[in-house]
């Protein structure tokens, strides 16, 4: 197999020892790949500096979405299609048509959203995971550096990794 | 990092490091069926099947077979379908109304109590299906398709609908929300199986997580907005349920009262199903250091103040009954405490009004066993408030010569039992096969919320 992809993987076993030597890692010109953990680490999509993630911009979106379809439906199936004589009250009115609109709101916003989030971060099913390290499901912070992008040497990466307090060192080749 | 105040009674005890809680939590799933869960699942499945029995006599002969009559046209099935759908707001309580609130100890019992919520849902699903009488028909019927003669659709001015709506939305947004949260746990599994099987499985299930920065705060950001969409639509799903109630001209039923009485009622009988079967899950499954006494104690303050509130408003309800002057409703409401269905009303009293005060004794609310017998006691109490809600409501309608009693046959018990075996056969079917505990949220406090070694 064709190896196209070095790295070198920092392993560390404490969620706060990581947040630091992610910090410590950029100040010092280090580009991190990603930083893989077995739960979610407060802070750490700072350090890293990504982005604020746009989702919730989607759920708004899909929920409106919701929102319009509903309240379309029925006014065309009880005003437009068929109306109907109901004891004399007004074929269409908003009240009635209130908690369906309010559930197909909720609906399509969370699933519009969720389904974007499974877009987005490439989740699906018999996806193979390239894992640099089984463990960071497990107790591990697997802090993967991509050895391309960076003008630091392995060497210089490695040892920032050893002072930062990493149990383990090791290269891991797709 | 979060700073944690020391005084804080811990969440999770026993000195569990981070690889303890996937040790512990996964032991289960990987490990052979203990003798125990198979006597269980051995006891639930022939509910099931013994029900299965009521229900395809059911479905054969048509609803004829159930105790109702032309009075009294909705009885055991809407109960328990009521009954069920209170059952499960619980799960949704803790999972999302929790996760708003930052409240921590949500997180080792989340995930048990939403598989609840699904499960639970779907009984009550069952109840109002059945009671179409053709099933087969059911499914669509209640959907916005035009009718297959003419362009007729179904009516949107009607709760029953609403229902529909709320329930199936409900369900769905709850499956998802469990769904998330299971998908880095599901990854766990898959990196520390050992067999090729149960790799395949956990790894098509985990849609290949691995838990990058970037996809936690994706993540994490989900989990907000989902918990802020199924707040107000758990309380929607009870309020439109009462509407079923309260939307009508019946006396007893047409009260502007019921939305906030029945979600509270919803929630009480939910923590306190969550109790029973949580109470039994830690024993068995030795999950004590992360479903603690102070859960526990903080569940049954809930069911202090859920019972109270649902306590007030039982009394209301008779005060307006009287205050109104409309004689058709003081009569429903004599007849309820004083009628031929007097036994079923002081059991409700006495269940739900009367017997949780006890949990203002701290040592009654930290005791295991006062717990699991006060939960049992409040379910069947939830269960009268409904069948008094509905039954007695009916059975004495405006025509005095149409008075009558409702009796159950064995298929309305027959039926309800169905539901009995599926709920416990599937919740017993995921404690074995998913992983009980929230890994990933317990593994995120266990610096600071757990008990330090000394």
């Amino acid at each position: 197999m064709e190896i196209d992809k070095y790295y070198t993987v920092g392993i560390y076993d404490d969620d706060e020892v990581v947040l630091e030597a992610v910090k410590k890692l950029r100040a010092e010109g280090v580009k991190i790949f990603e930083v893989y953990s077995p739960f979610a680490v407060h802070g750490l999509d700072h350090a890293l500096g990504y982005k604020r993630t746009r989702l919730p911009i989607s759920a708004f979106l899909f929920g409106m979405t919701g929102t319009i379809l509903a309240l379309t439906m029925m006014f065309y199936m009880m005003g437009v299609d068929w109306p109907m004589n109901i004891g004399g009250k007004n074929f269409v009115a908003l009240p009635p048509f209130i908690p369906v609109t309010f559930e197909m709101t909720i609906l399509l916003s969370a699933f519009g959203m969720v389904g974007t989030f499974m877009v987005v971060a490439d989740l699906k099913p018999f996806k193979k995971p390239r894992l640099f390290d089984p463990r960071c499901t497990h107790d591990k912070h697997v802090v993967a550096i991509d050895l391309a992008v960076n003008k630091l040497s392995k060497e210089e990466i490695n040892k920032l990794f050893d002072e930062t307090g990493a149990s383990e060192i090791h290269d891991k080749n797709f | 990092m979060e700073v944690v105040s020391s005084i804080r009674t811990p969440l999770v005890t026993g000195g569990k490091s981070v690889a303890d809680v996937s040790d512990d939590i996964c032991k289960q799933v990987e490990g052979a069926p203990s003798r125990s869960w198979l006597l269980a699942i051995t006891v639930s499945s022939a509910f099931l099947l013994v029900g299965l029995y009521a229900v395809l006599v059911l479905l054969w002969e048509g609803i004829g077979v159930w105790g109702l009559n032309k009075t009294v046209g909705w009885a055991w099935d809407i109960t328990n379908f009521v009954w069920w759908v209170g059952i499960g707001h619980a799960g949704t309580l803790i999972s999302a109304i929790l996760l708003l609130f930052r409240q921590k100890w949500r997180m080792g019992i989340n995930r048990a109590a939403e598989a609840m919520t699904i499960f639970a849902v779907i009984c009550a699903a069952m109840f109002p299906m059945f009671h179409m009488g053709r099933l087969w028909v059911g499914f669509y019927w209640a959907l916005p398709l035009p009718n297959t003669f003419g362009s007729l659709w179904v009516n949107f001015n009607s709760p029953l609908l609403w229902d529909v709506f709320a329930i199936s939305t409900y369900f769905a947004v709850s499956l998802l929300f469990w769904y998330i949260g299971l998908i880095p746990d599901f990854a766990t599994i898959r990196d520390r199986a050992k067999n090729q099987v149960s790799k395949a499985i956990y790894g098509a299930l985990s849609l290949g997580w691995m838990g990058g920065a970037k996809n936690w705060e994706r993540y994490e950001s989900v989990s907000l907005i989902l918990a802020g969409l199924a707040t107000p639509l758990v309380l929607s799903v009870h309020t439109i349920v009462s509407m079923d109630f309260a939307t009508s001209v019946i006396p007893g039923w047409h009260s502007t009262i019921f939305p906030p009485y029945f979600v509270s009622g919803a929630i009480f009988s939910g923590f306190a199903m969550v109790l029973t079967l949580l109470i039994v899950t830690r024993r068995v499954f030795h999950l004590e250091d992360y479903i603690t006494v102070h859960h526990i104690e903080l569940m049954n303050i809930i069911i202090i103040i859920t019972g109270s509130i649902v306590g007030v408003a039982y009394i209301t309800e008779f005060f307006i009954a009287w205050y109104s002057q409309v004689p058709a409703e003081q009569y429903a409401f004599i007849n309820r405490a004083t009628g031929p269905y007097w036994w079923a009303y002081w059991t409700m009293m006495t269940c739900n009004l009367l017997s949780p005060q006890l949990f203002w004794i701290k040592k009654i609310r930290t005791n295991i066993a006062a717990t699991l017998i006060m939960s049992i006691i409040i379910n069947i109490g939830m269960w009268f408030e409904r069948f008094v809600i509905i039954v007695t409501s009916l059975h004495r309608d405006y025509i005095p010569s149409s008075w009558v009693m409702f009796y159950p046959t064995r298929y309305d018990v027959g039926v309800f039992m169905f539901s009995f075996g599926f709920f416990f056969t599937a919740f017993l079917l995921f404690t074995k096969f998913f992983p009980v505990v929230n890994m990933a949220e317990v593994k995120s406090i266990i610096k600071g919320y757990s008990e330090k070694e000394k």
